[in-house]
């Protein structure tokens, strides 16, 4: 194998932990964050876990630094809320080998509901946080901050975005170095959270910052290259790269790696030579508040320029031709064509979705509204269901929808019910705690758990319902059904969604209901690589494909509306694509006319 | 001088796999490269891209400005389209001859839209090629993306790298020599 090799920021994270001799590592899957952990995970020297979700995750992993082994946690940037209140404690305690924690940020959010820039989690958690730009970074700033993590002890924090988990460039392999685990010794002081231990770590934090402030004004991470010139560049991650598309030798550059504390001084004296500066950073104005608070908003292009209109975009990516469009208006030739001759491909769910026959009925509906949740069936909001009112994070949709049904059965002759709908991954993330309130706070509100057998969304990662572990050994497969029993939930159902009778059925008896209920609709993801309790449970699973009886066929396009993207029709007539058919025979039983076979 | 590859197409078209090959056979031939995907929905039909840029010097960003590359490889055809704006002034488009119709088109809410190649070769120097056709002469309509990544070497004169090794060292073996035909077949069709 070549020593060098061309690796996604994400592989090369996962490459930097295996290099530092960590042992433990954890995760929740969220994209572009999702690939580190899959990476870790075959590496056998660490052991690597999915958690339930990402506060889990991170919290195993301080648990396991205070065991005495390197540790590390990963997740998408909405996932570090979810983690944050451990986030911020474990910022006093620190822990006792390296702890270090990765969010994954989405400029532009191709994946994501919103677009938070978590590098204000750093300076509100007080944990020093690093940035890097491309793949070799990623390694070498994963590895360091391990070092940092022992050294001062305090988790580190590294914020990468999605153009740097997700973009290849050349990385140098080292060997790993093992590390020996710290023998773990009692420290009440140290760990034990009450208020008069915690108010004294409070004075170990500023302590450390102190010191980190300085660290940030003369390491290797954050240096200037100095071309000569009165106009100057600062930047971090990405950012950099792009800016130095746009500007090449022609101004002085700031690279920021080391992103909190900002090197202040360093910053101070960079800036004091320049007529002009350009602040290139993705999503909020971090770096620019410091340069103003420096006392250059005369001289700063950033998101604002000195006469506070707007310079660079808010939001978004700030690949180089936003810049350079910023800057000095574009760079020229861009073809001009006929855009109405380019349809949008908005995605749908995969043909023989186990999701299709619920959506399908449910949108029928008139009598409900539809709290929802995030993954693939967060499509069920499109045509042609339109069957979702709302959603917002990971297991709201049984939360809002039990508070919203409380406010609606005050309407007097409300006969509207609301459904929440959520995935099995996403209900052992957050789901079980909401579905606890209705039943603790007597709600009488519906919830589907869409119960696909695996994570289906981020790709396919396991979860405590699937029977194995992100290292691929079998382990206990949690009963969903048993869980909701436990919580007190008395009225449930198991059922499969691609029987549209029974679906119907379970709906109206749901709907009848004074009391909650839970439906579990159980199928596998069409793509789901089948268990061998997979196969013995569906032994038939999709054996057949439909096809359409042209003769008896009228044409009328009702199956169109299961949404199924291997049905069209042409010439009046409705084709199911054999490539991609599975014979999930949705279809089938929605055809008045019995042409689909 | 950064050169830039834009691949295009749709989800489960074999994009991904291309633009390994394409990148491996040129980090073997010692250039800095740096490749982006986003690729967050293609699993449902979703477009698909990879920006691919090398250099003899450094490589910083690992995206394309619109209006910059050198060629672009649509896997289909409506893709090309989609994404001309990125193409340079004097950049080549290589097209399959392929539609995908996209949910759109198959729920009946819109036509798949006529003269799409037209348009193509009226604003750009555009090779129409049918890559599904040469695929099944080949012997199986898999290769498609490998006779697609051959234009992409024929055009930006990458013929001295050794494809023949990267495909042995990162195809299964019993589909390494159907793959060298197709990138052959890709290269001749570039000419």
């Amino acid at each position: 194998m070549s020593k060098q090799q061309l690796m996604t920021g994400n592989e090369a994270i996962a490459r930097g932990v295996f290099e530092a001799g960590v042992r433990f590592a954890a995760a929740y899957p969220g994209t572009p964050s999702t690939e580190i952990l899959e990476n870790i995970s075959t590496y056998k020297e660490v052991l690597a876990q999915w958690s339930p979700n990402e506060k889990v995750a991170f919290e195993a992993a301080y648990g396991a630094s205070l065991g005495g082994a390197r540790s590390f946690a990963s997740m998408k940037h909405v996932g570090l809320n979810v983690a944050a209140d451990p986030f911020f404690t474990v910022a006093y305690t620190g822990g006792n080998a390296g702890l270090v924690v990765v969010t994954a940020d989405e400029p532009g959010q191709h994946s994501s509901q919103n677009e938070q820039d978590n590098r204000n989690y750093a300076r509100h958690a007080k944990v020093p946080m690093f940035e890097p730009a491309d793949s070799a970074q990623c390694k070498a700033m994963t590895k360091f901050a391990f070092e940092m993590s022992e050294q001062h002890e305090t988790p580190v924090l590294i914020r990468v975005t999605t153009r740097v988990c997700h973009s290849k460039s050349l990385v140098e392999l080292e060997d790993r170095v093992e590390k020996e685990i710290v023998p773990y010794v009692k420290n009440a002081k140290k760990y034990v959270c009450v208020p008069a231990n915690a108010i004294i770590r409070r004075g170990e934090v500023e302590k450390r910052l102190d010191t980190l402030k300085e660290y940030s004004n003369n390491c290797e991470w954050n240096y200037i290259e100095d071309n000569g010139k009165d106009v100057g560049v600062i930047a971090s991650g990405m950012a950099i790269n792009y800016a130095k598309e746009v500007f090449g030798s022609d101004v002085n550059y700031l690279n920021i790696g080391f992103s909190y504390p900002l090197p202040m001084k360093l910053m101070d004296s960079f800036l004091k030579n320049l007529k002009k500066v350009y602040v290139i950073e993705e999503n909020d104005e971090y770096i620019e508040d410091a340069v103003k608070m420096l006392g250059y908003k005369h001289i700063c292009f950033g998101k604002y320029a000195p006469d506070e209109s707007r310079f660079l975009p808010a939001y978004g990516e700030l690949t180089s031709d936003v810049i350079r469009k910023a800057v000095n208006g574009g760079k020229g030739y861009v073809a001009s064509f006929d855009r109405s001759k380019v349809l949008g491909r908005p995605p749908a769910l995969c043909a023989g979705c186990p999701h299709r026959g619920f959506f399908y009925e449910l949108g029928k509906r008139k009598d409900v509204v539809v709290s929802g949740d995030i993954g693939c069936y967060t499509l069920g909001f499109a045509a042609p269901y339109n069957a979702m009112d709302f959603n917002c994070c990971m297991g709201a949709s049984v939360s809002g929808a039990n508070g919203m049904q409380k406010v609606l059965n005050m309407v007097e002759g409300n006969e509207k019910r609301v459904v929440g709908v959520l995935g099995d991954s996403t209900f052992f993330h957050s789901g079980m705690t909401s579905l606890l309130d209705i039943v603790y706070n007597k709600g009488n509100c519906i919830t589907v758990i869409l119960d696909n057998r695996i994570t289906g969304m981020t790709g396919h990662q396991q979860n405590p319902g699937t029977g194995f572990t992100a290292q691929g050994e079998p382990t206990e497969i949690v009963d969903i059904e048993g869980v909701v029993r436990a919580l007190g939930i008395k009225h449930v159902r198991t059922i499969d969604p691609n029987d549209l009778t029974l679906m119907r059925e379970t709906l109206d008896w749901a709907i009848a209901l004074k009391e909650p209920s839970v439906i579990i609709t159980r199928y596998p993801c069409v793509l789901k690589k089948m268990s061998a309790h997979d196969k013995n449970e569906w032994p038939q699973m999709y054996s057949s494909k439909c096809t359409v009886d042209a003769d008896k066929c009228i044409g009328c396009k009702l199956c169109l509306r299961s949404g199924c993207p291997a049905i069209s029709v042409k010439d009046k007539k409705a084709v199911i694509d054999k490539t991609m058919c599975v014979g999930c025979s949705v279809c089938k039983q929605i055809c008045p006319k019995d042409a689909i076979n | 001088m950064t050169k830039n590859i834009l691949l295009v197409g749709v989800g489960g078209q074999g994009t991904i796999l291309a633009s390994k090959i394409l990148t491996l056979g040129l980090q073997k031939a010692n250039y800095d490269v740096k490749m982006s995907e986003i690729h967050g929905m293609s699993q449902r039909g979703g477009s698909v891209t990879s920006h691919i840029r090398y250099s003899e010097d450094k490589v910083y960003s690992p995206v394309i400005e619109h209006g910059q590359a050198d060629v672009i490889v649509a896997f289909e055809k409506m893709e090309a389209l989609r994404y001309l704006d990125y193409l340079k002034v004097d950049g080549k488009v290589f097209v399959n001859d392929y539609e995908i119709p996209g949910m759109p088109v198959t729920s009946g809410q819109a036509e798949y839209p006529q003269g799409i190649i037209e348009e193509l070769k009226r604003v750009a120097d555009t090779t129409v090629i049918d890559a599904n056709k040469e695929a099944e002469k080949i012997g199986s309509s898999k290769v498609m993306n490998m006779i697609l990544l051959g234009t992409i070497i024929g055009s930006m004169n990458l013929t001295n790298i050794d494809w023949d090794q990267i495909l042995t060292e990162n195809v299964k073996p019993q589909f390494i020599e159907l793959n060298k035909k197709a990138i052959k077949c890709g290269i001749e069709l570039a000419k």
